[in-house]
């Protein structure tokens, strides 16, 4: 390992980059990829590094403006500890503050987490990655900033560190190197949380110090909130767009496939992530023909922000999350729905159904489902017509850990594809302890600088081995078709960009998309050949 | 009385006190959102795989279905064996269970003790030879408190070595972690020594108990057993001061939030709970939020959009 002396302490160390990652040191992939040579991820050019603070390992996915002089610098630090103690107030955090005191008193320091976390094991056990050094930044600047007589016991109860600029700097840019996927939480035998600790400490940055990445924030929530969604697609846009998608799903599959909107007093309000409408249209198609093959009574909204599902809120800011889940219930309760139905979409689940459940009050708590429950009841009684023998090809499933981990929705779509999916096999491991895309917590969305790249190399790489591990030599050969379901936006835009860094259309003819996907493929009134595997990636 | 006995009254209010305060602190912190973590034992039929009410159609018209036993089955192996850790961390399952599991004999070798000197106050003689329920007593007290005190001992020996010869785990240990590992380690050998050396049946023990109880001063005890009692009042004192009293935040970690799936209901308790959270100020000082406005006003009216 190159770095492997790194301690927490040198979090606040004055000088240089604290780690860079040497790709010789990340673990080898399974067949047919033993002889796969990783690049050296590229540098940031010298006006970025100017620009921002890359002082941790030299990625950038949180822009971390450099503070031109020292007294910015100070200032800044006791803007983030003004943070600290907000996070740990009953009125400013008291959407959180429970877990957040659970999890930051009682870890014991035994590591049994870092066993769990696909990002240190993926990065070749890098010390800075393991989910207990971040959280232990955190704790001792707690014990040692916040708490009565830190200072003076910091050395013998081990809050042993310094707040300075680069204390600060480097732990924004720590708390994006975790997917908040609660692998590691899993395996806690105290119950303690590194994913909350990591969302905490995001939290701080965007709450308190307007630092976040901007494809969150800047491009994200407020963008959502300003136009109607984070993809920019404004309600007018919607309309024209989603006719196109209606006109090439029914030349596609020879069905109706009406998408209505607006329709007040429809049974079910769907509600996609709207990144389907721009990347992935053929799942909204497959979810239209679907429901209007099984006679559902459903609509999509139009309504600002109502249209997409999206909630980067989840992954940084409790007040903007608030403010996205209260603009989906709004919709709702407007729209007079029996309930909401989410579509493929890990994150926008857990928003709306988990944590939603608590700010989703009074007359806007419209009931809300998950399509993986609709679906079930779809396919299994038989309210459409399927022929498995369409799906005949190696199926595999990928659990986004936003419906599995955190709100256990796990069996209906096994359930569904092992009705219609003849070769459908499970990653080890799968369910609940399944791991991450890795592009979990917005990753997924982060596209610029070289993030990317250790997002393909590090966070992803777990899923990339399962993925592989999933299908037999013979199967992998590049002759026959495999399929990766990924019943999530977020995380099939992840494994679409991991197939492509690594090269496995070309090398293993593997391909990816949702769940619905699978379903209209084998619809006996569809034609055949609703998933176009050359088309797909 | 004597002094120790004042020690050891001390002892024993000031860790009721920690513990019912640190309790306290977390049974009042507000009501939080959910951030619950699969499996939860308590999902009935589902449990086993990680499932929840969640997968269900229409679920919120079906009746909450819980498995209450599954739970407490589940908190069962979670106390005794360290289920997690056994089957997540091997190596400190090896130094771990023999602690606790240690300890808790410990506990109950003092409530033992406890009930032999309630006994003794009747009249009744806890001992060797005698009333047949009493020499069953006489011989539980002795059994758990040996195999109490070679466990937790013999389990906090493995934990202070695991912890300063691993590389990984020496990192993340503080001066504190040693210490308190040292502590039980010096406690349980010194109360083994005393006992075997100058108590064996524990009577001396079983009377100081007794003269606690009844508030009479103890008759002389012997240097041995006076440290032991001087150390183990220490140590009852010093276990809640620190994170080792972990036990009071398990619970909660567990029933308030990995377990806490409890769906809100309209015109629910909980749903009123939570409206009067929104009445809380906000706070924060980022540009796109209002710090002024209450929670309810920050995230409806969507005033600031930087
Ligand atoms: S497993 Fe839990 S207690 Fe152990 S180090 Fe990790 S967070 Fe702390
Ligand atoms: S939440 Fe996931 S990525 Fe983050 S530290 Fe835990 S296991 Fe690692
Ligand atoms: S992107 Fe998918 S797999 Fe990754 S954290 Fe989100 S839901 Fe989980």
């Amino acid at each position: 390992m190159s770095n492997p002396d790194i301690k927490v302490k040198d979090i606040s160390r004055k000088t240089g980059q604290l780690f860079t990652l040497e790709t010789k040191d990340l673990p080898k992939l399974p067949y047919p990829y033993e002889d796969w040579e990783e690049p050296p991820i590229e540098e940031l050019s010298e006006e970025k590094r100017a620009k921002y603070e890359t002082n941790l390992d030299g990625i950038m996915n949180v822009q971390v403006p450099v503070p031109k002089t020292d007294e910015e610098k100070e200032q800044l630090v006791a803007r983030f500890l003004i943070g600290l103690r907000k996070l740990l107030s009953k009125d400013s955090n008291w959407t959180f503050l429970r877990p957040l005191m659970l999890s930051l008193d009682n870890c014991v320091k035994c590591n049994t987490c870092s066993e769990a976390c696909p990002i240190f094991e993926a990065s070749g056990r890098a010390e800075i990655y393991r989910p207990l050094f971040r959280s232990d930044i955190l704790r001792r600047l707690v014990n040692k900033y916040i708490r009565p007589g830190g200072k003076l016991t910091a050395k013998f109860t081990g809050a042993d560190i310094d707040l300075n600029w680069e204390t600060v700097s480097r732990l924004a840019q720590l708390a994006y190197r975790c997917t908040l996927c609660r692998r590691c939480a899993q395996t806690c035998p105290m119950g303690c949380d590194n994913g909350l600790l990591s969302r905490e400490i995001r939290k701080l940055f965007s709450q308190e110090m307007g630092i976040a990445p901007s494809e969150l924030h800047k491009d994200g929530t407020i963008k959502q909130l300003t136009t109607g969604s984070s993809t920019g697609i404004t309600p007018l846009a919607l309309a024209d767009l989603m006719e196109f998608t209606e006109e090439d799903g029914e030349e596609r599959t020879g069905m109706s496939c009406k998408i209505p909107f607006d329709k007040s007093g429809a049974d079910i309000l769907l509600i996609h992530n709207a990144g389907e409408f721009l990347s992935w249209p053929e799942n909204i198609q497959a979810f239209a023909i679907i429901f209007e093959a099984a006679g559902l009574s459903w609509t999509l909204s139009s309504d600002f922000v109502g249209y997409d599902s999206v909630n980067y809120g989840l992954f940084y800011d409790d007040t903007q999350y608030a403010r996205v889940t209260l603009k989906h219930a709004e919709t709702a309760r407007k729209l007079g729905v029996k309930k909401v139905v989410l579509g493929e979409c890990g994150h926008a689940h857990k928003a709306a159904m988990a944590i939603g459940d608590r700010i989703w009050l009074g007359e806007s708590n419209v009931p809300r489902e998950s399509c993986m429950a609709t679906l079930e009841d779809i396919v299994l009684n038989g309210k459409i017509k399927v022929d498995p023998e369409r799906n005949y090809f190696p199926v595999t499933l990928h659990d986004p850990c936003n419906m599995t981990r955190s709100m256990g929705i796990v069996e209906p779509q096994r359930r569904v594809l092992r009705k219609i999916c003849p070769q459908f096999r499970e990653m080890t491991p799968h369910g609940v302890h399944n791991y991450c895309c890795g592009g979990g917590s917005g990753f997924a969305i982060m596209q610029s600088n070289n993030f990317p790249s250790w997002r393909s190399m590090v966070s992803g790489r777990k899923k990339m081995a399962q993925i592989l591990n999933a299908f037999t030599r013979e199967e992998l050969d590049p002759k026959v078709n495999k399929y990766v379901c990924a019943p999530c936006s977020n995380c099939k835009g992840q494994i679409r960009d991991l197939l492509n860094y690594y090269d496995a259309w070309e090398r293993c003819h593997i391909q990816y998309s949702g769940l619905v996907e699978l379903i209209a493929n084998c619809m006996t009134d569809a034609k055949e050949g609703f998933i176009e595997w050359d088309e797909f990636h | 009385m004597v002094a120790i006995q004042y020690l050891t009254i001390i002892s024993v209010v000031v860790a009721f006190a920690a513990m019912i305060i640190k309790a306290l602190r977390y049974a009042m912190a507000p009501q939080s959102m959910r951030w619950e973590l699969y499996p939860v034992p308590h999902e009935k039929g589902k449990a086993e795989y990680g499932g929840s009410y969640l997968e269900e159609l229409d679920w919120w018209t079906k009746p909450r279905q819980k498995d209450l036993f599954n739970e407490l089955k589940e908190m069962a192996a979670e106390v005794i064996l360290l289920k997690g850790v056994f089957h997540y961390n091997k190596r400190a399952w090896c130094s771990s269970w023999p602690f606790h599991f240690g300890l808790y004999l410990c506990i109950g070798w003092l409530v033992l003790l406890l009930l032999g000197a309630i006994a003794e106050s009747t009249g009744v003689r806890v001992a060797a030879y005698g009333g047949a329920v009493w020499q069953i007593l006489y011989y539980l007290t002795a059994g758990f408190g040996y195999a109490g005190l070679v466990l937790s001992g013999g389990g906090a020996l493995g934990l202070l070595i695991w912890r300063s010869s691993d590389a990984a785990m020496r990192k993340f240990s503080s001066p504190i972690d040693y210490f308190n590992l040292v502590f039980f380690v010096v406690v349980a050998a010194v109360t083994l020594a005393a006992h075997l050396t100058a108590d064996p049946g524990h009577a001396a023990m079983r009377s100081y108990v007794h003269a606690m109880i009844t508030l009479v001063p103890v008759r002389e005890v012997g240097t041995l057993l006076m440290l032991e009692i001087i150390l183990i009042s220490l140590l009852i004192m010093w276990i809640p001061l620190t994170r080792m009293s972990h036990f009071v935040a398990k619970y909660f970690l567990y029933h308030s939030v990995r377990w806490e799936d409890e769906p809100n209901k309209r015109g629910s308790k909980l749903d009123q709970v939570l409206q009067a959270q929104l009445a809380r100020k906000i706070g924060w000082g980022a540009p796109h939020i209002d710090s002024e406005k209450t929670w309810g006003e920050a995230v409806t009216e969507n005033t600031k959009h930087e």
